[in-house]
């Protein structure tokens, strides 16, 4: 972490461990451990397998496939790389941020890279291991003036080595970042009600992995605990949209070669031309249904449970202008960056925060407007895309389920919601 | 217990030189019980240890620290993790504020934070609470079409935190829990409601009024509609206004302070807040979920009035963000498990009660919108900025009753106006598992969007 130009909280960690999964039945039994020796993993097999105690036992014999070992597609790993090195392109991404005006009080910024190698062998004979080396690098940014405080953010992330943070990588986040911050300052506070929306393309994204994502997942699905459950084959949205979950994205932030479950990552589409076709899946929940699953198992570390989890998320392009679609809409709000959002499953309503958004007054994007939520209902936004475009992008994002944090992508193109409620100050 | 400062006490023992280090010991058991259809879906038992080690070095112009964790006790890690804690500091920024904690004479309060019966309470016990709560909310109303989750959870923890400056400090806490989410159906529209009990021990929870408290939130939501958009008074329940109060503990972290992220900034003294509104953080006070002997640096932990009807008083302090204040840590150091270095913080915050029960508090409030529960605090609320927008479930409030539950709407406004917009504050202090305890707030002046 470098904070105004200290380097501070030079912080490495270790962990390695065992989780072990009994499965009887509908039930599952977990535990996990530190302790890698024959007695510690036994220990803790003998904890998971508490639940199947009132069952028959017995001894099966099991024969695990030959070990499939993907390899890292990082090309610089983090251990090879000087700590010196990592804190000069910081460094250098401060630098880049105050350049862009004395408003600019503050920079901070972080890199982080992660080595993480695991072994899957299930009583199906699964036998498999993956290494997922990831780094990102994030650059906050507050600008002060006469109003206040004002923040940017610009975060560079992917499954990849160092080789993912260029100098000019890493200076163009800085300078977007400040820019964000500086922009703000002349924030109005934003409208109240429901109102056409372009959202930019890559952050808009999360609108997908909130407003339908988390519904489509599987366990929320057999739980009938999901605005989407029963209705694979109907149209569930405007027809230009085709949502694909995609572990294969080579170097993107929601890549695996192999899923927590040691299944292949895959191209999963979920809603084709807005027609539901299919849900996620992990091992449990395609299990009770007699399929495989669809790549989605994952877990944030071996002292968590699997289950059904999103991976790179995002919405086809489409065919119009992204230019274009801004000139066509009267009135709205132009949303250039998204932060997070929550969704609720079984209601479908979902939040998602706008940290850079402007007016959209007469075709023209004019006023920028302060931070605030956007709130909607899945099922319903999902009818009211009503413009896709051409200019397709990505970005990071790290989705929080159940206590459980992992890695994810989003991505989209410029597009336009007919109505959706800013839930903005002003009145 | 002794155990674990034993063992950090022998870490210390490979100091070299003139440097300091600080060893931080964690262990816990965890078991969790997930039921669904009256059966056993999740079951979980873990044993967890950890170790954060600091190293600091001083330079000629301030001392450096370097930080590394791992997730076991071998020796092989601990010496892996000091290695690379020294290394990690020679790539520190010197700097004269950085420092480690020294006892500060301030005498730790005796509190009974752990109860035995966690540890005694069988797992068929535990086992029968999940499936009981379960149980109780599918057969308490017939419009409750489905139970996602419903939880037994419990814990029993141990942290100690020695250092070659002097500290050496140790607790046990224990912990358990019952949630459940229930979802209802009126023939039409899906609504949910979460319900909620903890105490230190199994026998402390109530799974009858967990049981009725997502009953009730998930039936009451039934039919709930969008409004037109308008600007009203918020009364929000315990357990939002204790969401709210820990944002606002946020911005009152001297680590914020200092480094110019809180709106508070350079206000102490000034009205901040409405004249009812008295804000503490106090880790001492053992009712409280989140009360603690040590902070997260073993100083001892203390009572620190934030907000005294209304006026700012002081910031809460860690060691490092009090030398740069010019000021002493208050003993508020927290920090997030082994991998996280301390940082200033609330741990426990409490809003003094007012005299008005919720119903009153209704009447008197006339026409406005009870908020029942929040989605997207973490994107729409700006600490910096002081920006507060988030989605909200509740019900509206007409002629001092309440009346028709509302759904996807926002209510938003700035934290500074929010404060000062402060009405009534409730009698009815509920100790929730976080960081803040709450209770009924009504707020003015809160824009919400509706259609």
């Amino acid at each position: 972490m470098l904070d105004q130009r200290r380097v501070e909280e030079l912080s490495s960690g270790r962990d390695r461990g065992a989780g072990i999964r009994v499965v009887v039945g509908e039930t599952t039994g977990f535990a996990h451990t530190a302790d890698l020796s024959e007695r510690g993993l036994l220990t803790a097999a003998q904890a998971a397998a508490t639940v199947a105690r009132h069952g028959g036992g017995g001894v099966r014999e099991i024969a695990l496939g030959p070990l499939i070992n993907h390899a890292s597609v990082a090309t610089m790993l983090p251990k090879d790389v000087d700590k010196s090195r990592k804190i000069e392109l910081m460094k250098l991404a401060d630098d880049a941020a105050r350049s862009e005006g004395s408003t600019i009080t503050q920079v901070s910024v972080a890199l982080g890279d992660s080595s993480r190698r695991f072994v899957v062998a299930n009583s199906e004979g699964v036998f498999a291991a993956d290494h997922q080396v990831r780094t990102r690098f994030n650059v906050t940014c507050i600008a002060t003036g006469d109003t206040g405080m004002q923040t940017g953010y610009r975060p560079i992330a992917g499954t990849r080595g160092f080789e993912l943070l260029s100098g000019e990588a890493v200076a163009e986040a800085a300078r977007g970042a400040a820019r964000q911050a500086i922009t703000k300052l002349d924030a109005r506070p934003a409208p109240s009600g429901d109102l056409p929306v372009v959202l930019a393309g890559g952050s808009g994204g999360i609108l997908f992995h909130e407003a339908c994502g988390h519904g489509l997942e599987a366990d929320a699905i057999l739980k009938q605990a999901s605005v989407y459950a029963g209705k694979v084959g109907q149209q569930v949205a405007s027809p230009l949209v085709t949502l694909v979950d995609d572990g294969t994205v080579e170097g993107e932030w929601g890549y695996l070669a192999l899923d927590d479950e040691g299944r292949p990552g895959a191209r999963n589409v979920l809603i084709e031309n807005g027609v539901l076709t299919d849900y996620m899946w992990d091992y449990l929940r395609s299990r009770k249904e007699g399929r495989l699953s669809s790549g989605n198992g994952r877990r944030q570390s071996y002292q968590h449970l699997p289950m059904v989890r999103m991976t790179n998320t995002y919405l086809l392009a489409g065919e119009s202008d992204a230019d274009e679609i801004v000139a066509q809409t009267p009135y709205g709000v132009y949303v250039a960056q998204l932060g997070g959002g929550q969704v609720n499953t079984a209601t479908g309503d979902f939040v998602f925060g706008m940290t850079a958004a402007f007016m959209i007054e007469d075709g023209k994007i004019t006023a920028p407007l302060r931070d605030c939520n956007l709130i909607g209902n899945g099922p319903d936004v999902l009818q009211r895309v009503d413009a896709v475009a051409t200019d397709f992008s990505m970005t990071p994002g790290t989705c929080g389920k159940n206590g459980q944090s992992v890695p994810v992508g989003c991505g989209q193109a410029t597009m336009r919601l007919t109505g959706v409620t800013i839930g903005g100050a002003a009145a | 217990m002794s155990d674990l400062i034993e063992r950090a006490v022998r870490i210390l023992e490979s100091v070299k030189g003139s440097e300091e280090i600080e060893v931080y010991l964690a262990s816990g058991v965890d078991t969790e019980v997930q039921s669904y259809q009256g059966e056993i879906e999740e079951l979980t038992n873990a044993t967890s240890t950890g170790i954060g080690i600091r190293v600091l070095r001083d330079g000629a112009s301030g001392a450096q620290v370097g930080t590394a964790w791992a997730g076991s006790l071998d020796d092989v890690a601990i010496m892996d993790a000091l290695r690379e804690a020294r290394d990690n500091a020679r790539f520190a920024t010197e700097d004269e504020f950085t420092a480690f904690a020294r006892p500060d004479g301030v005498p730790a309060v005796a509190l009974e934070l752990t109860d035995p019966g966690v540890a005694n309470t069988s797992l068929d016990d535990k086992i029968a609470m999940a499936i009981e709560l379960e149980r109780l909310v599918r057969s308490g109303d017939p419009r409750i079409r489905q139970v996602d989750s419903a939880n037994y959870s419990d814990y029993v923890a141990e942290a100690a935190i020695v250092s070659t400056t002097g500290i050496k400090a140790s607790y046990a806490r224990t912990g358990a829990y019952v949630s459940v989410e229930a979802i209802a159906n009126d023939g039409s529209d899906d609504q949910t409601g979460w319900g909620l009990s903890a105490g230190r021990s199994p026998s402390d929870l109530d799974v009858e009024k967990a049981a009725r408290d997502a009953i009730r939130r998930a039936t009451r939501m039934l039919g709930a509609v969008k409004p037109a958009s308008f600007k009203t008074t918020a009364v929000f329940d315990p357990r939002t206004a204790a969401t709210l109060f820990a944002i606002i503990g946020g911005a009152l972290s001297g680590e914020a302070v200092v480094r110019g992220r809180s709106f508070f900034a350079n206000r102490v003294g000034e009205m901040v807040a409405a004249p009812i509104f008295t804000l503490l953080d106090d880790p001492t006070d053992s009712r409280h979920f989140a009360a603690s002997v040590f902070d997260g640096e073993g100083l001892a932990c203390r009572r620190n009035v934030l907000i005294e009807k209304g006026q700012l008083q002081a910031f809460v302090y860690d060691t490092v963000s009090a030398r740069r204040a010019g000021t002493a840590s208050t003993g508020s150091a927290v920090r997030g498990g082994i991998a996280g270095s301390p940082s200033a913080g609330c741990r426990a915050l409490q809003l003094i009660p007012g005299e008005l029960d919720q119903a009153e508090i209704f009447r008197r409030v006339g026409n406005g919108v009870f908020v029942e529960s929040l989605i997207g605090v973490h994107s729409g609320v700006n600490p910096v900025s002081g920006d507060f927008s988030v989605g909200v479930t509740g019900l509206m409030i007409r002629d001092g009753q309440l009346a028709e539950p509302v759904r996807e709407i926002t209510v938003a406004s700035t934290l500074q106006r929010m404060l000062l917009d402060v009405v009534y504050v409730g009698s009815d202090l509920e100790w929730l598992p976080g960081s803040a305890a709450g209770q009924t707030v009504a707020i003015e002046n809160i824009a919400v969007s509706g259609t």
